[in-house]
């Protein structure tokens, strides 16, 4: 009995200590004894030189091999009207004039000379907190600077990675939900891996006293705020920075990194991009790497850097997929990959036919009252500019950025005999939806489209703008006819 | 001889009222209490004495009388200690602030040395950091409007518009105590503008510091929903004595006798 006993336990040492080794093994992998920043606190600078600030989405050159070395960042603050959406206005305060502010693009162990500049037709006071700083407030405490004033304070940076900053002069929430923040880059010794082509996008929600799409100037609204129910949930500052002529680009065989940030300041954001696979994701920025990621979490006050290859042509969607925050909030943004395709990899569709379980009838979207009223009659080229909005939220996912459909599936609207033959069928179509077999161009299609949920005003301003678009016939469409098409009952 | 002296009373009374309004018109405010939003660390409310308020921040042409009276303190005479070299820089020249100032808007650009000097030469003081703030708690109607929803909105609604400091004084409303433009005009100096980073005790002083930093922004305060008066003792702790500021005006105070 007791030999055997003996041996069991015997295994079960040899196991255990198997385990461990192999464990610290994988540990030593990752990680060297002590951290990062006991080390790199040591990294002596060579130089000195004026840091490049970008505006999103570009980001400044890499760091590449250059030495470790003294960098000067001048960051001006500035409170300015912008536009949150078609003919919305908000005052935003800004890092650098835009939100989210400049990118900062730093290496380990670099000294940051920062200079925090509060413009003076500036009304607040305004500091700043870099989570790449290690020290009294992320640099807050020393940085509270008046209008018309200038603040300097210093940091190393000990620790790589891809850091948030902000304002942090109370009240905190409202500095940030007026655009207070962006991202400041710590790269590693050596630089990234080099790739293609590199952006820079950050989301944030916005709080404002109208409702979504309210026109004017739209004042930021505490109670909401606290209450977490954003009106807006955006891609850098504001509904379709990043779509149309706007869209980010890159052609087929590009890598590309994003560096994704959440300004908050109360949304965590479930990042995805439409049609595309992470290869790699720096988990909350840092060292970590998760490969073949779907969807990634982007913490408020916190960011990510996700790196894909573009294998195929396609219009990439970037999206918060917490979804309704895409399609009715504004936090969408496009990515145009050119170049040959490759059917292997994506065919298209390959077969059509017919399936009818349910009845195949016309869905509609749910009606809302809202009647958005705006001030004044717009002109043509007004419409069209609210149109290209429009069509960006709308119909562009079926009917394709160039209006060019999917082939078989959805119907073009470029050169489209079915529209430039007969405005009311088209009003009609977009009032009501429409379901069984059209002819467009030559093609029969049989799809549904339901009706959709948008405004007299903005269905003409999409008509004028997709009228006006793609060698069509130019025909401009007004609220009237519309809403005459509207008061048509059945179809 | 009854004619002429009506006329003569009316006369009087008109230049009188002239002669008050040039000399800056100040109200009686009753003395009472209130709970500040910083600056008691037991939430305890301040007793404010009964003073006297201007009625108006002092304006462009009120500050040439006085420039022109005590040169030293002209722009061009001014030692940098007691102001930077913002001081009234909007302004043409040492007596003149030019045609795009107005006579009647409020003067910035004014160090707190200047206005603390101008109230003392007009027999006055700046009123401190509780008077002030004990006045502009009152709308048109109530003493303490803090909680009101409608009256923390319109100060807000300032921080968003640009370029107030260029307006008129008086055009703002009329509040409790019969006093303009407490909001939606200019920032003001107080006599004691960054005291409550000066409380005495240190370890809470510390406590009260980090308050208008991140963190804890809002552990100390008496009031969560004011976020309008976050930004007034936000932007105090970042002024020193002689900066000069385009958004910063001031006004006197008096004791009452």
């Amino acid at each position: 009995m007791k030999p055997k006993q003996q041996n069991g336990k015997r295994i079960k040492i040899v196991l255990a200590a198997c385990l461990t080794v192999s464990l610290g093994l994988l540990a030593f992998n990752h990680y060297k004894p002590g951290s990062d920043a006991d080390s790199n606190k040591y990294i002596k600078v060579e130089g000195q030189q004026e840091a490049e600030l970008t505006a999103p989405p570009f980001v400044p050159k890499p760091v590449g091999d250059r030495a470790a070395t003294k960098l000067v960042v001048h960051m001006e603050i500035k409170e300015q009207e912008g536009e949150m959406a078609d003919g919305v206005k908000y005052t935003y305060w800004t890092f650098g004039g835009s939100v989210p502010g400049s990118f900062i693009r730093t290496r380990v162990g670099d000294e940051v000379e920062f200079h925090l500049e509060n413009h003076p037709d500036n009304k607040l006071s305004h500091n700043i907190d870099l989570h790449a700083v290690t020290g009294q407030g992320g640099g807050a405490a020393s940085s509270l600077v008046a209008p018309g004033h200038e603040k300097v304070f210093n940091f190393k940076c000990l620790n790589p990675g891809l850091y948030v900053y902000h304002c942090a002069t109370a009240p905190v929430g409202m500095h940030i939900a007026n655009g207070m923040y962006g991202l400041i880059l710590v790269e590693p010794e050596g630089g990234l891996p080099a790739v293609d082509k590199e952006y820079y996008v950050m989301q944030g929600d916005f709080y404002t006293s109208g409702k979504n799409g309210e026109p004017g100037l739209q004042q930021f609204d505490m109670d909401k705020a606290v209450k977490e129910q954003p009106d807006y949930v955006v891609f850098n500052g504001k509904t379709g920075a990043l779509v149309g002529d706007k869209a980010l680009t890159a052609k087929v065989g590009e890598t590309v990194r994003i560096f994704m940030g959440n300004g908050g300041p109360n949304l965590v954001s479930s990042f995805h991009v439409i049609g595309e696979i992470f290869d790699k994701v720096y988990i909350e920025g840092g060292d970590m790497i998760n490969k073949n990621v779907q969807t990634t979490l982007v913490p408020a006050g916190g960011a990510a850097i996700v790196e894909f290859k573009c294998e195929v042509p396609a219009t990439l969607v970037l999206v918060d997929h917490s979804i309704f925050r895409a399609f009715n909030k504004g936090a969408l943004g496009m990515l145009k990959v050119e170049g040959p395709e490759d059917k292997t990899i994506y065919s298209g569709t390959t077969q059509e036919g017919i399936y009818l379980a349910e009845g195949g009838g016309i869905q509609s979207m749910p009606v809302g009252k809202k009647e958005v009223k705006s001030t004044k009659p717009k002109t043509v080229a007004e419409q069209i500019k609210s149109g290209k909005d429009v069509y960006g939220k709308s119909c562009f996912a079926c009917h394709q950025s160039e209006g060019q459909g999917i082939p078989t599936v959805f119907p073009p609207l470029a050169k489209s005999d079915f529209l430039n033959g007969n405005t009311t069928k088209a009003i009609h179509a977009v009032v009501n939806g429409l379901s069984g077999n059209v002819t467009v161009n030559g093609t029969k299609y049989n799809n549904v489209m339901p009706a959709q949920n948008l405004s007299d005003e903005e269905i003409a301003n999409v008509l004028t703008y997709v009228y006006s678009s793609w060698g069509n016939n130019k025909t401009n469409v007004t609220a009237s006819q519309v809403k005459g098409q509207r008061n048509q009952i059945g179809h | 001889m009854l004619q002429f002296k009506i006329v003569g009373v009316v006369f009087l009374l008109v230049l009188s009222t002239v002669l008050t309004a040039q000399n800056t018109q100040s109200v009686a405010i009753k003395k009472g209490a209130y709970v500040p939003l910083y600056g008691t660390t037991d939430k305890k409310p301040v007793e404010v004495k009964a003073f006297n308020m201007d009625v108006f921040p002092i304006t462009n042409a009120q500050f040439v009388v006085f420039l022109k009276k005590y040169p030293q303190y002209s722009r061009s005479n001014i030692k940098g200690l007691f102001a930077e070299k913002s001081y009234l820089s909007q302004w043409k020249s040492d007596y003149d602030y030019g045609t795009t100032n107005l006579s009647n808007a409020p003067v910035t650009n004014v160090s707190w040395f200047v206005a603390k000097k101008y109230c003392e030469c007009q027999g006055k003081r700046l009123p401190s950091m509780d008077e002030w703030e004990y006045v502009a708690m009152a709308d048109e109607k109530r003493i303490d409007a803090r909680t009101k929803e409608e009256f923390n909105k319109y100060i807000l609604s300032w921080y968003e518009k640009p370029k107030t400091y260029t307006n008129p004084v008086g055009k703002t409303f009329k509040n409790y105590w019969g006093v303009y433009d407490m909001h939606g005009l200019v920032w003001e100096w107080t006599s004691d503008f960054n005291s409550i980073f000066l409380s005495g005790e240190s370890r809470k002083d510390k406590d009260t510091d980090k308050n208008l930093f991140c963190g804890s922004g809002s552990i100390n305060a008496s009031d969560l929903m004011n976020y309008a008066a976050f930004m007034r003792y936000g932007f105090r702790a970042s002024l020193k004595a002689n900066y000069a500021t385009k958004n910063l005006g001031f006004r006197c105070a008096k004791d009452l006798k």
